[in-house]
Formats: C-alpha cells, sequence, structure tokens
C-alpha cells in the first residue's frame, strides 16, 4: 500500500445556516486547500460525499463543483454517502498510482426540511418507510434492546452525554456543550422512550474538507502529516428484524480489519449519534474501556449529516498533528442502528 | 497499477418500462446473478460491492443500496455507492475497477440500476429548491439548445437526428435486452413522430426504463482462470467541469474531450478511429452521436454528422456505434452508463449475439451525466493491454 498523508482540513461553523451549501462549501474547500500548500490544479484527483434527499435536489451535487474550483476540468467522482466514504474513494484513487494527492470534501444542510421523516425513506420502501418511523424511534427501538441484554439504565446513556457535552466545551464548531449533570439531563422528558435529547445528536449545517497526499509529498508540506495505516468498512443487513441490533458485527470486521487492535490506540472519534450506540460501537470494535472517546464531544454534539464522519478523521488528524497523541482510530455509520461502518487507523509521523 | 482488471461476468435484465413483475432488489439480483453465472462465481466469492444509481429521488428511496445490502449479497462486506449524475453507469464501473487495480481486493460486483416506474424521473429532476431555478422542461428540454447550437455551427443536415434514430431502432432489434423494439420503425415513422423540444422528436428520444447492468470484475490471475474469456481493462478515465460560466462551451466540452485524450493516453492510441474497433456511446438524445463522434475524436471538430451520413457508425461501418441499441433504446438511468461498458466488454468477449462487430477486439465505453460536464470511459480488450 502507498503511504498516504492527511495534510490539511478544514470544517465549517456547524449552527444552522442561511447559506446555500455552495455558500458553505466555498470558504472551507478554499481553506483546506490553501493550507495544504498546494495549488488547485495540482491536486490529482476531488471526490465528495452529500445526499441529494437532504438538499431535496436531483443532482445536488453538481453545484458543489462551482465551490471547489472544477475548471480546468477535473478529475472527479462522488458517492452518496458520507464524506469519509469519498476520503476512501480517493484512498484508493492514489492506491492505483494513477494520482498522488487528493482534495476531499462533503455537506449537509438538514435544517430546511424534516430530518426524522427524510431518513424514513431509508428503511425498507414498500414494507417500513409506508408507516414514517422517525429516525429517533428506530434508534430508540436499539436503545431498548441493548439495555436490556447489556444491564443498563437511562442513567448510563446520560453519563455518555454528560462526558460528550464536557469533552465539546474547547470545540469551537460544536453546537451542544458545556457542563451538565445527569440528573438534570435526566428530568428532561423522553423524546422517544427510552432516549431524550440529550441522548439524540445535535444536529446542524456544514460542510467538511481534506487534503491528502502520498508520503514524501505530504511530508514537505506539512510538518507532522497523519498517515492512514487501516481503512475498512462493511455492512450489516437493513432489515431491523434480522440482526442483533445491539451488536454491530460490520463495525466489528471493520475495525479488526483496519488493524485498530495492532497497536496502542491514544484515543478514538467515533461517529455515534445516539448516546447508546457509543456503547455499542465500543463494545463490538473491541475498544479498551479506558479507551478516550470522542476528544472533540463527537457527532452526539455536532451532527453534520453526510459530512460528520469526514470530520471525525478530521478531528483525529488534527489532533495527531497537533502532538496530543500518535495512534487513533476514527470512524463513521449510515444507515438506521449502526447499519454500515468504516474504521480508519491514523498514525502520527 | 499493481494489477491488471478482467471484466468476467456480464449481466443485464430485460429492460422496460415497468417491471412491475420485480421489486428494486429483485431487479438488482436479476442482473447479479446473471453476472455472476457467467462468471462461474457465487456470492460468496466476491469480496466488495460497488452500487450506481442517478438520484434517489427517482425511485424516492434515500440510499437504497443500503436497502439493497442483503440482496446483493454485500452483508459483511464493503459496500460503495457512487452517483455522478447519468455517467454514474460508467463511473461506478471505473470505481469497482480501481478497487481491483489498486491490489485492494480480489473480485468485485459492480451493479448500476434504475426503476423509474418507482416513482417519476420528470419530477425527481423539477424539484425545485429555494433561491434556485428549477430546469422543469426535464433532460430534453435542457439539451435542445445545445443541439441548435451544434447545427448553427456545422451545417449538418437537419435529418442527421433520423437517421442516427434509426440505426440505433433497428439496431435495437438485434438486442434481446432492449426495451423500445419498434415494431415497422423506418426514416417515415421517426420524421412523423411530434417534436418535442426542437429539433427533438419524439423517436429521437431516449425511453424511460426500469433495469440493472452488473459486472464481476476480477484481478489478473482469477480473470486469466474465468470459464468465459474475459475482456480486459485497458484504461479508464473521468473529467468533470462545472455546469455554467460565461465562455463554457456545453456543445463540444472541454471535460469531455481532455476525458478522451487521457483515455487514448493512457491505452496507447494514436488513432482512435483507425484502432477502436467499435464504442458504445451515452446518446439519450439522437443529435448527441455525430455531438460526441467530435469531442472523442473520431472525427474533425464540424464533421461527426458525416460519419452518421456516410454510414461509418452503422453497424456494419468503419467505426460502429450502439450496436445494443444505445441509450435510445433502453435508459434505466442509473445503469445506462455501465450498459455502456457492458456492450463493450460483450463485442470483445464476442458475446454480443447478433449486434456482434466481426473480429472486435477493442472498443470503447462512453458516460456522461449533468449538463454535458461529467464523462466517464473506459477501453476495453480481447488482448491484455
Amino acid at each position: 500500500m502507498r503511504e498516504v498523508g492527511i495534510v490539511s482540513f478544514a470544517q465549517s461553523s456547524a449552527l444552522r445556516e442561511r447559506r446555500n451549501e455552495v455558500e458553505i462549501l466555498l470558504p472551507v474547500a478554499k481553506e483546506a486547500v490553501e493550507a495544504s500548500g498546494m495549488k488547485r490544479q495540482e491536486i490529482g484527483f476531488t471526490c465528495s460525499g452529500s445526499s441529494d434527499f437532504l438538499q431535496g435536489q436531483a443532482f445536488a451535487f453538481v453545484m458543489g463543483l462551482d465551490a471547489v474550483g472544477a475548471w480546468p476540468p477535473v478529475v472527479e467522482s462522488h458517492v452518496e454517502m458520507d464524506g469519509a466514504f469519498a476520503l476512501y474513494e480517493a484512498w484508493v484513487k492514489i492506491q492505483t498510482g494513477e494520482v498522488d494527492s487528493a482534495l476531499v470534501y462533503s455537506f449537509g444542510k438538514t435544517s430546511p426540511g424534516d430530518l426524522a421523516e427524510v431518513l424514513a425513506l431509508q428503511l425498507d420502501p414498500y414494507c417500513v418507510t409506508q408507516l414514517w418511523p422517525d429516525a429517533d424511534s428506530v434508534a430508540a427501538l436499539q436503545a431498548r434492546l441493548f439495555m436490556a441484554r447489556a444491564g443498563l439504565e437511562e442513567r448510563d446513556l446520560a453519563e455518555v452525554a454528560v462526558r460528550s457535552r464536557r469533552a465539546a466545551s474547547d470545540n469551537s464548531h460544536a453546537i451542544v456543550k458545556g457542563e451538565s449533570d445527569v440528573e438534570t439531563l435526566l428530568a428532561e422528558p423522553c423524546r422517544s422512550s427510552p432516549l431524550r435529547a440529550h441522548d439524540c445528536p445535535a444536529n446542524g449545517d456544514g460542510a467538511t474538507a481534506m487534503v491528502i497526499a502520498t508520503g514524501d509529498r505530504a511530508r514537505a508540506l506539512c510538518d507532522r502529516p497523519v498517515w492512514i495505516r487501516g481503512f475498512e468498512h462493511r455492512i450489516d443487513a437493513p432489515a431491523l428484524g434480522v440482526r442483533d441490533l445491539t451488536r454491530a458485527p460490520s463495525a466489528q470486521a471493520a475495525a479488526r480489519a483496519a488493524g485498530v487492535h495492532d497497536d496502542k490506540l491514544d484515543f478514538a472519534e467515533l461517529d455515534a449519534p445516539y448516546t447508546h450506540q457509543e456503547l455499542i460501537l465500543r463494545e463490538s470494535m473491541e475498544l479498551p474501556e479506558d479507551l478516550e472517546v470522542n476528544p472533540s464531544g463527537g457527532s452526539l454534539c455536532t451532527r453534520v449529516l453526510f459530512s460528520c464522519g469526514l470530520t471525525r478523521v478530521g478531528e483525529a488528524a488534527s489532533r495527531i498533528a497537533s502532538g496530543a497523541g500518535d495512534r487513533a482510530l476514527a470512524h463513521t455509520t449510515q444507515g438506521h442502528c449502526l447499519q454500515q461502518n468504516l474504521a480508519v487507523v491514523l498514525e502520527g509521523e | 497499477m499493481a494489477e491488471l482488471c478482467g471484466i468476467v461476468g456480464i449481466g443485464q435484465t430485460k429492460y422496460d418500462a415497468k417491471r412491475i413483475d420485480v421489486s428494486m432488489p429483485g431487479l438488482c439480483r436479476e442482473a447479479a446473478l446473471r453476472a455472476l453465472e457467467d462468471a462461474g462465481l457465487g456470492f460468496a466469492d466476491i469480496d466488495a460491492v460497488v452500487v450506481g444509481k442517478a438520484p434517489d429521488t427517482f425511485e424516492g428511496v434515500m440510499l437504497p443500496e443500503n436497502y439493497l445490502a442483503d440482496a446483493l449479497g454485500a452483508v459483511g462486506k464493503p459496500l460503495l455507492r457512487v452517483h455522478t449524475a447519468g455517467s454514474v453507469g460508467g463511473s461506478t464501473a471505473n470505481v469497482a475497477m480501481s478497487l481491483v487495480q489498486a491490489g485492494i481486493h480480489d473480485r468485485v460486483l459492480t451493479v448500476a440500476w434504475e426503476k423509474q416506474s418507482e416513482s417519476n424521473a420528470m419530477w425527481g429532476l423539477s424539484l425545485s429548491p429555494p433561491f434556485s431555478v428549477s430546469v422543469v422542461a426535464g433532460a430534453g428540454g435542457y439539451f435542445a439548445p445545445l443541439i441548435r447550437k451544434y447545427i448553427a455551427r456545422s451545417g449538418a443536415p437537419e435529418d442527421t437526428g433520423i437517421r442516427t434514430a434509426l440505426k440505433d431502432r433497428l439496431n435495437a432489434h438485434k438486442n434481446p435486452y432492449a426495451h423500445l423494439q419498434i415494431e415497422g420503425v423506418d426514416f417515415e415513422m421517426i420524421a412523423n413522430s411530434p417534436m418535442l423540444w426542437d429539433p427533438i422528436r419524439y423517436l429521437e428520444s431516449c425511453p424511460s426504463s426500469d433495469g440493472a447492468c452488473a459486472m464481476v470484475l476480477a484481478r489478473e490471475q482469477l480473470a486469466d482462470d474465468a470459464p468465459n474469456a474475459p475482456a480486459w481493462v485497458h484504461a479508464t478515465a473521468m473529467r468533470s467541469e462545472p455546469t455554467q460560466f460565461p465562455g463554457r462551451d456545453a456543445v463540444n466540452p472541454l471535460a469531455g474531450r481532455m476525458a478522451a485524450q487521457d483515455l487514448y493516453k493512457k491505452a496507447g492510441i494514436q488513432d482512435p478511429r483507425r484502432e477502436i474497433d467499435c464504442a458504445e456511446i451515452y446518446v439519450p438524445f439522437s443529435w448527441f452521436e455525430a455531438m460526441w463522434m467530435e469531442t472523442m475524436g473520431f472525427a474533425p471538430e464540424g464533421e461527426g454528422w458525416k460519419m452518421v451520413y456516410d454510414g461509418a457508425t452503422a453497424l456494419d461501418g468503419d467505426m460502429p456505434i450502439n450496436m445494443s441499441g444505445g441509450v435510445l433504446s433502453s435508459n434505466p438511468i442509473g445503469a445506462s452508463g455501465m450498459c455502456r461498458y457492458a456492450e463493450a466488454a460483450m463485442q470483445v468477449r464476442g458475446q454480443a449475439g447478433e449486434h456482434q462487430v466481426d473480429g472486435a477486439k477493442l472498443a470503447l465505453g462512453h458516460a456522461y451525466g449533468g449538463g454535458s460536464q461529467y464523462f466517464s470511459l473506459c477501453i476495453v480488450g480481447t488482448e491484455k493491454p
């Protein structure tokens, strides 16, 4: 495998936006490219992740080209997935030897629509979507099953929220942050039992961009490139009734294949939009109990759909680049109840 | 490139306006199982699945590949979903090929599909987001002015489009998978069909189809051992450019020309018209054949229409184009690009039946999308590159 390093990373504020997707993306892409030290035209490949259904428009990603400089024409691709999967495609492209660098970006703006309703469209269209189960309620089914199996209480979930919000205090992009306590959180009403608002993701609008490059190129461009050492993703069955919702076998398989356990991790950035999902992921990915998870506050505190996976990678890479760790796991998930999972192992130079 | 990639299995569904006999998973499985059968493999032999489809609004299902994961044998494996507008069938195959070429996977299944009867493509294309202009007219309304510009530039005779449509519609009679096989189609029938978006007539337009196309890809050693001779991937190329800006040539887009030149360079081709035996080109409206002949470098600028007129692009011409009947005869949008690649591969494998070009050894697959701004290309051959 060719050595691929993360050279630069930029993200927008995740707060509710009046700007459209192109306007949100433009300064973020510009920042990532400028920070990379490369000229736009020098970057060999461009790949993005986004969703037509969030934007309520066919070919929504086409307008993204206006924001990232696609003239003269660029070698470019797009996945209808989180930006972390666009990063995967770019990494594969570099592995073919055709290119040595890539600009990866993603964006999501959920505020104009009813997200809970939109996400119901991801379920079995013939038998389940017709019932319009909202995303929080589907997650609540999983939470209920997991709590029963693991012998947990709502208090255990609230502790995840308290810790995540505290960690997010230093994150200028975070939507929800600050000190809270379990008793106060548990005094709030349930949104979809057993989940309360603090158990559910804080959704926002935003964009993420990243530049990656091969070995010596990356070394020449930045002081401490962060290397992609393992990169894997897997998917589980979609039907909620055919798999054990309290486990995420695709997360386990991705983590093992990516070499998560080959060496000691300093921390992990997990895309766990619900409190109980962090606990399921920790267990399924076989992470040590004392491992620091989501020093950024994670997607519980800041979720920009279709961008939050790439943001997890970027947050982890930034932390390593700053010297606050040498080896980390970044993760993202897609679909309901942790159906699809991606794991990246990052290491500092 | 770490590895050579061979196409060892190809599967297509029967394309039709409404495949009400199958669900979305049923449609995709029909193509996938045929491709696996051709390759002598089962789902268990596949390492990863790459799915392509045009906008999710065309079926009204968000990220439908997540729902399709077990129907496509992807559970426990990596699954990627590509979406690059109309070129997606081509770019999906390119991504799948890169997984083999990079040495990451041994065997990859790639499936591209569309089930337009689940929803309505015209609705899907005409949503009106706030502060943006909706195209409303669908693809024909968008592309007709580009064709008029081409006619003004090249002085092409006005029946060029009719002649192209007739050729493709007659080729479709030879392809058992084709959606439209219009009985008794002739020049008069096409010329007298209603004018939809001047100069595009009804019978010069692509249909809305349900359908899926699948390919099994394998690394060199495994492709060598495949039960049926593989089509070897010689080169792939992709280019994109923005939709609109002052001075953009949307008739003969730079992205299309650059993609073609990149492809020929990678494949070591000097004279594409002479060296390439046949090509499947994405032609959703008849006139685009003449236009793309120029973009692809098969004809000098302004002379693409002459290839149509001279019969060069007919099945027995010197540069057969759209032997399968093309997009004009079957248009499951998300799959249409992969259908082009599949036909090119079938030609060099000698699998094309009545629409086989004699002795085809090197064939080109082409897909484009958006406002003529996304291009995906491949060249496949009987011999290894």
